[in-house]
Parts: C-alpha cells; sequence; structure tokens
C-alpha cells in the first residue's frame, strides 16, 4: 500500500498488514527445478516489506547511483550502454566483464510495442489501392533498412517487424512462417531482406523509373512528417533520407511541433509519417485495429493513422475480432497478414526490446511488458545489499589531505609577498607610475 | 529637532517611493502576463492541452468538451463577441485566469495538483540550495576578489585572473558531472543525488553548493576585482595611503566599504529570485526544487502553472529591483528616492 506520496521527491509502497494472503506460484514446479525463478515455489508472499520508488530526473546521477547499489535496478541509456552491455558472436546480449564482476545481470524483454512508419492512404502519389502506388510502398518497405536502423539508433535492440503485431501476442509467427514475403527472403534460416535492384524494379513498374516520374518528367519527391526534435534526432533523419535516396526519390522532412503533426494526422495532410504503438492488452485485435478501415482518423477519429481502408480486410477483422484465440483464429489473422503486406500501408518498422539490469540481491524478477503486478514476487537479500554497498563506497580521504597541502603550500609565497609590501615603501614604483598615467 | 524632521521626511518619500513603484508593477505585470498568454496559445490551442492530459490514445470529442469545460478553457481566448459590453473582455479565457493572479489566487494545475501548496513545497529545497550558493559566494567571491587585488601585479593576481578566466569560460554541467563523478563516485565522499527533508539534509547539499559556488566564482571574482581596482585609483584611497594607512587597512576599511555600492546592486536584485531555484542543479542533483516546475509545466502544456510561475519570476524580479534602490540609499546617504 501506498504510505508516502510525495511525486517530486518519492513514494513509498509497504506491506499491508491485511493483505489477504497468497503464495509463490509453484507452476510447472518439477521441470524447473533448476530455474531460480522457482526457488520460492509454495513460499508466502510478500517478500519486501518496503519499496521506495525516487524520482531522479537525470540519466547520469541514475546510472552512477545503481553502479554503487543504492538503486537496485536500472535500465540502460545509449550512454553507458557499451559500458554495461556486450554483444556475443551468435548476437546475444550479456553484461560486459565490469558489470558481472559486480553480479549485476541482464534481463531483457521484448515490448509490446511497434515503431512504425505509415503511408497516408488518402495521399495521391502514396496512397490508394491501385497496383502502382502498392508498388511504390512496397519499393520503398524494402529500401528502408531497418536492420541497420537497429544497430545505429537502437544498440541492437530490436527486431524488424514482419507485420503489425508485437512477438508474443498471439497471432505472431516466429522463423520462415512470420516472415513478410513482399521485403524479405527466406535465406541460410534467416530473413534477408531483398535486394536494392528489386526494389528499383517495382519502382519503374509504379511509374517511376529511377526515381523520375513518367508523367511529368519531373523527379519524385515524397514528404516525411514528423514532430519537431532536438539536434540528437537530426542523424535519424539523415538516415532516412538516405535509404530514400537508394531509389532516386528526394524525401523532404517536414517537421512540427507534436500537436500541428497530430493536426496533420487528423485531417489527412500527412504523406508519410513515423508513428508508434505500444498494446494496450496482450491480444491481437490492438495491433490489427490501428488498420481497420472504419476506424480510420479522417472522417471517424479513430486511430488508424494512415486511413487504410481495405474492404476485404475490415470484413476479416470484424470476424477475428471477438474470438477466442484458436487455429481458426490464426488462419484468419494469417489471411488479414497477408493483405496487409501486399497493400504495404506502413514500412512495418521494428519492435522494441528492453533491456534492464538487475544487482545479486535482488532475484525473482522475469520482466514483461504487461502484467504491473509483479512486485509481489521480487526478493531483495538487504544483508548482502548493505554489505556490497559498504564494500563499494568506502571513503577515499587522500585527495582531500592533498588538497589542504597544496592550498597550505601555495599561502607560504603569499604571506613572503605580504610581509614584503607591509614591510617596504607605502607606494612602488611600478604603482606611482600608473598612478600618473 | 531639524534633524528628525528630515529623517521623517526622507522617510516618507520613501514610502511614497515604494508606493509609485508597487504601482507601475502592475502594467508591467499584466503585459507579461499578456504575453507568456499570448506565446502559450499560439502554440498550443485548449483542444491540444485536453488531448495531452487525456491521454494520447483515442480522445473522444466529448471528453475533451468536458476536460475544457472543468477547466474554463470552454471560453474565447481575449475577445468574446457572443458578449455584450464589458462582458466581451471579461468573459474569457484571459480575463478569467489573469485576475485571481494579482492576489496570488493560482488556482489547480491541469493535472488537479494545487499550485499554491506545490510552490510552497518546492519552495524550501531550492531555497536550501539557492541561499547558501548565494551566501558562501558572495563571501568567497569578494574575499577572492580582495587577495587578487591585495597582490595585484604580481604572479598570484595573473594567476588569478587565467583561473577566473577559465573557470567562467566552461559549462555549468561540465562541473555538475565532473564533480559528481570526482566527489561521488571516485571518491565516495558525498552522495551523488538525492534529497531529505530531515536532519541528514547536509551530506545531500554539499555538492551542490560547493558547485554552485564554484561555478559562478569566475565571472563573479573577476567583476568585483575589476571594481575594487576601479576604487583604489581614487583620490580618498591616497590620502588614506598618505596618511601612513597600512595596505591591508585601506583595501578592508576603505576601499570594501566604497565598492559594497555597485556589488550591491548586483547581489540584491538576486534576493528575491533565489526561491525560483536552479534549473540544472536542481535535476542533476535530484532536489524537488521549482527550478524545473516551469520546463515541466511547458513540456505537459499545463498553462496554469506556467502562467503562475511567469507571473511569480516577474513579481520577484520587480521586488528585486525595488529592494536594490532601497539599499543604495541605506549604504550611500548621497543618494535619495524622488
Amino acid at each position: 500500500m501506498l504510505t508516502d506520496n510525495n511525486p517530486n521527491l518519492m513514494m513509498v509502497l509497504e506491506k499491508n498488514p491485511n493483505f489477504h494472503g497468497e503464495t509463490y506460484p509453484v507452476g510447472d514446479y518439477k521441470n524447473n527445478l533448476k530455474s531460480d525463478l522457482f526457488k520460492d515455489a509454495g513460499e508466502p508472499l510478500p517478500f519486501i516489506d518496503k519499496i521506495m520508488f525516487y524520482r531522479d530526473k537525470e540519466s547520469i546521477p541514475r546510472w552512477n547511483k545503481f553502479l554503487q547499489g543504492y538503486y537496485d535496478a536500472s535500465g540502460i541509456g545509449s550512454d553507458s550502454f557499451d559500458q554495461a552491455v556486450q554483444i556475443t558472436g551468435q548476437g546475444e546480449a550479456t553484461v560486459t566483464k565490469e558489470m558481472s564482476a559486480k553480479g549485476i545481470r541482464l534481463e531483457e524483454a521484448i515490448a509490446t510495442s511497434t515503431y512504425y512508419v505509415g503511408f497516408n492512404m488518402l495521399d495521391p502519389k502514396v496512397g490508394g489501392l491501385t497496383e502502382s502506388s502498392r508498388k511504390l510502398r512496397q519499393a520503398i518497405s524494402i529500401v528502408v533498412d531497418y536492420e541497420e536502423f537497429i544497430s545505429i539508433f537502437a544498440n541492437g535492440r530490436g527486431i524488424p517487424a514482419q507485420g503489425p503485431i508485437a512477438p508474443g501476442i498471439f497471432g505472431h509467427k516466429y522463423g520462415k512462417e512470420g516472415v513478410n514475403p513482399i521485403v524479405y527472403n527466406w535465406k541460410n534460416n534467416r530473413p534477408s531482406r531483398k535486394s536494392i535492384e528489386t526494389a528499383r524494379g517495382l519502382l519503374a513498374e509504379a511509374g517511376y523509373p529511377n526515381g523520375i516520374d513518367i508523367k511529368t518528367n519531373a523527379p519524385l519527391v515524397l514528404y516525411f512528417d514528423v514532430t519537431a526534435r532536438g539536434p540528437e534526432d537530426k542523424s535519424k533523419l539523415d538516415w532516412m533520407s538516405k535509404q530514400f535516396q537508394k531509389l532516386n526519390i528526394q524525401l523532404v522532412i517536414r517537421s512540427t511541433d507534436y500537436n500541428r503533426f497530430q493536426d496533420k494526422i487528423r485531417q489527412g495532410n500527412a504523406q508519410i509519417f513515423e508513428w508508434g504503438w505500444n498494446a494496450d492488452y496482450p491480444d491481437p485485435e490492438n495491433f490489427l485495429f490501428l488498420l481497420h478501415g472504419p476506424q480510420r482518423k479522417v472522417g471517424s477519429d479513430g486511430e488508424n493513422a494512415a486511413n487504410y481502408d481495405n474492404p476485404e480486410y475490415n470484413v476479416l477483422f470484424e470476424q477475428m475480432k471477438n474470438m477466442k484465440d484458436s487455429s481458426e483464429r490464426q488462419e484468419i489473422i494469417d489471411q488479414m497478414l497477408r493483405i496487409l503486406r501486399k497493400d504495404s500501408p506502413w514500412i512495418w518498422g521494428y519492435h522494441p526490446k528492453d533491456y534492464a539490469l538487475y544487482h545479486e540481491w535482488y532475484t525473482n524478477v522475469k520482466p514483461n511488458k504487461m502484467s504491473h503486478n509483479n512486485l509481489k514476487y521480487h526478493r531483495i537479500d538487504s544483508n548482502m545489499r548493505e554489505e556490497k554497498r559498504l564494500h563499494w563506497n568506502k571513503p577515499v580521504l587522500w585527495p582531500l589531505a592533498v588538497f589542504l597541502i597544496v592550498l597550505i603550500v601555495g599561502l607560504i609565497p603569499a604571506i613572503v609577498i605580504y610581509r614584503k609590501k607591509e614591510r617596504g615603501a607605502g607606494i612602488s614604483n611600478s604603482e606611482k607610475r600608473g598612478e600618473i598615467g | 529637532m531639524e534633524q528628525e524632521l528630515v529623517i521623517q521626511r526622507n522617510e516618507v518619500r520613501l514610502v511614497n517611493y515604494i508606493i509609485r513603484r508597487m504601482l507601475y508593477a502592475i502594467p508591467i505585470l499584466i503585459g507579461v502576463n499578456l504575453i507568456t498568454f499570448t506565446l502559450f496559445f499560439v502554440v498550443n490551442t485548449p483542444d491540444d492541452m485536453a488531448r495531452m492530459h487525456l491521454g494520447i490514445k483515442r480522445v473522444t470529442p466529448e471528453a475533451i468538451l468536458k476536460w475544457k469545460q472543468e477547466r474554463g478553457y470552454d471560453k474565447s481566448l481575449i475577445y468574446n463577441s457572443a458578449e455584450k459590453g464589458a462582458d466581451k473582455f471579461t468573459n474569457t479565457i484571459f480575463f478569467e485566469k489573469s485576475t485571481s493572479m494579482f492576489v496570488f489566487e493560482f488556482g489547480r494545475a491541469d493535472d488537479g495538483r494545487d499550485i499554491a501548496h506545490e510552490i510552497k513545497t518546492r519552495m524550501l529545497p531550492s531555497l536550501a540550495i539557492a541561499l547558501p550558493v548565494f551566501i558562501l559566494g558572495l563571501v568567497s567571491y569578494i574575499t577572492f576578489a580582495l587577495i587578487m587585488v591585495f597582490f595585484r601585479a604580481t604572479y598570484i593576481d595573473l594567476w588569478g585572473v587565467v583561473l577566473c578566466v577559465a573557470i567562467m569560460s566552461i559549462s555549468l554541467l561540465f562541473y555538475v558531472i565532473g564533480g559528481q563523478f570526482l566527489i561521488s563516485k571516485l571518491w565516495h565522499l558525498v552522495p551523488i543525488s538525492g534529497f531529505s527533508g530531515g536532519l541528514d539534509i547536509g551530506k545531500f547539499l554539499v555538492l551542490p553548493v560547493i558547485i554552485g559556488v564554484f561555478s559562478g566564482s569566475g565571472a563573479s571574482a573577476r567583476w568585483y576585482r575589476t571594481i575594487f581596482l576601479e576604487e583604489m585609483g581614487k583620490d580618498y584611497v591616497r590620502t588614506a595611503r598618505a596618511k601612513g594607512l597600512s595596505e591591508s587597512i585601506v583595501l578592508f576599511r576603505h576601499v570594501l566599504g566604497n565598492a559594497l555600492i555597485p556589488i550591491l546592486t548586483g547581489a540584491v536584485v538576486l534576493i528575491p529570485s533565489l526561491f525560483m531555484g536552479s534549473l540544472i542543479l536542481e535535476s542533476f542533483f535530484g532536489i524537488p526544487g521549482l527550478g524545473s516546475y516551469t520546463i515541466d509545466a511547458i513540456s505537459s502544456q499545463d498553462f496554469a502553472i506556467v502562467r503562475a510561475m511567469v507571473f511569480l519570476g516577474s513579481f520577484f524580479y520587480i521586488i528585486g529591483l525595488i529592494l536594490t534602490d532601497i539599499s543604495y540609499t541605506l549604504v550611500d546617504p548621497r543618494i535619495r528616492l524622488e
């Protein structure tokens, strides 16, 4: 229960003395005996008496306090990423030697979110369900290289999306079955992005050979609507322009603040835009409705920002939305994904991965992005924490001594000069000259 | 008898002066309020504010209307053409939201929290940093400047000035991060950041205060040195020396006293603004003060807070200027307020 609520400084949760009583889940206990997560199976909950959440606005002090042991868990900012995480030869992320020496461990969870680039389907150039506009969108989807984006801008923390549904949600398929055949080939047991030549071919079929509109003979210029951002995002936008340049398409960045951006989307004035979605509940409906025609932004003020409206998809959506998870539902979802991939109303973007670091004394943690009532399962070994804190943070006093010595030594010549001045003539010759001048 | 009369007359003059200045402040505050209002609503419409506060996902037009009605944002901004007479101006968001400010009624923030209470609770932590920085700063900058002046034209003066220029050339952010790294992370002498309302508050304040004082030392000490040097060239100093007074008495008794007038100008004007806190120090040291209150409010499009804080900021600044004028008359009897 919340016993101290000072949102400017900290919030404190304490064990409720009248808790109705629960025990740690036993689950598939026999098969999981080796897992640390099952050490407490059957024990009465909760394990922690008091949890204090501090408000620390800046990432640098927050990170350093985690390293000193004053915070039990921490996310990883991009500044400290290389210090904390290393990627092994197999592409797996582990903590660095420095971290593992401190007993810090890494847990990762794929967020039930998706970041995408949408095409406004009402736009005369990139929108519509005609064959040529479809091919234009498919060509662009191929050249925007999200593998590169993830490695440059997200420190590898993400997976390229094959469709709107995030991993871990019913309807998402892994491996060959889940691959988007419009953008990827399946090669050597992994998805491999189609070549730029394929994209150029599609672009030519769409009526823009080498980025030139055959009807007007003018170069193809597209507009990318984003929210006004700081200098650190400029490189992301430069990167995006570079992707379009692969097809000789000129991308004009139209940056505004978030209010204006939302206005543009509501009125359907954007052409290509960047947005994201974080699931409210773990069901495919919560992703697929983002492309449901009757829920489009323009006219119905829904969440379908791309204003995608395909009657075939809409019928399947209505059929799927209230079904229980089953093979029939999966089949309908597969069908819907096929339609979506072909129409490409979004560049599917990527699903971010969340990394979190935990100290050795903090156990029973299995991060997930959906349920938030897990604190009762967590366990803290406060003795170990106290010991480590003391061990890691022994005060170093010699710099203070050095500072004092330097100060005293520095004073000696000053005293000498002072004495000379007091004993000598009232005004020195140089000063006399200065005053007359 | 005559002397008493003069003093009385002076007091009446001072009170008149203060009243006049306070009255001048009203149009200034209205102007500041109008500018804040215009700038804020050029960027954000009441609809945007409602959407921001109701959550970014799926906000119905009915919910937006209800939000605006509850908070009085459903009226015209400055001019209400639907009303008659004076109501054209009074039945507007600007009028309704501005008038209460002049009796220091700040109302509730758009998230429902009481602004006056929030300001009161945040002011003390801000002051806990700002006041020691101000006092220790003033004392140490004057001391440092006096040392440089005392040893003028020696290596101490030369290197002192070089040090000042170096200190003032580096950004506060560098001192904050460097100080936290060196003193807290490597030497573990004080906590990196944090705050406490209890007696152990001292350990959290040491580092921000040291950094606050140190970062300001370059510019201030160099400025005070210039002031002192200018005084040193005046006739009364030569007279004092001619009388055979030692250099230290000349400096500490005569020069210091006279140089206080320009120093006071710079210092007194800052006193009321100390309540407003420091953005960088407070966010890096996790101090729940007023420093970032306005910035946070701007990013969450909370007009109620922005308006209150800008009003308070300009109010304190005006008070600071009046205090400076009054303090002149106290330290320099030659100055009279008309």
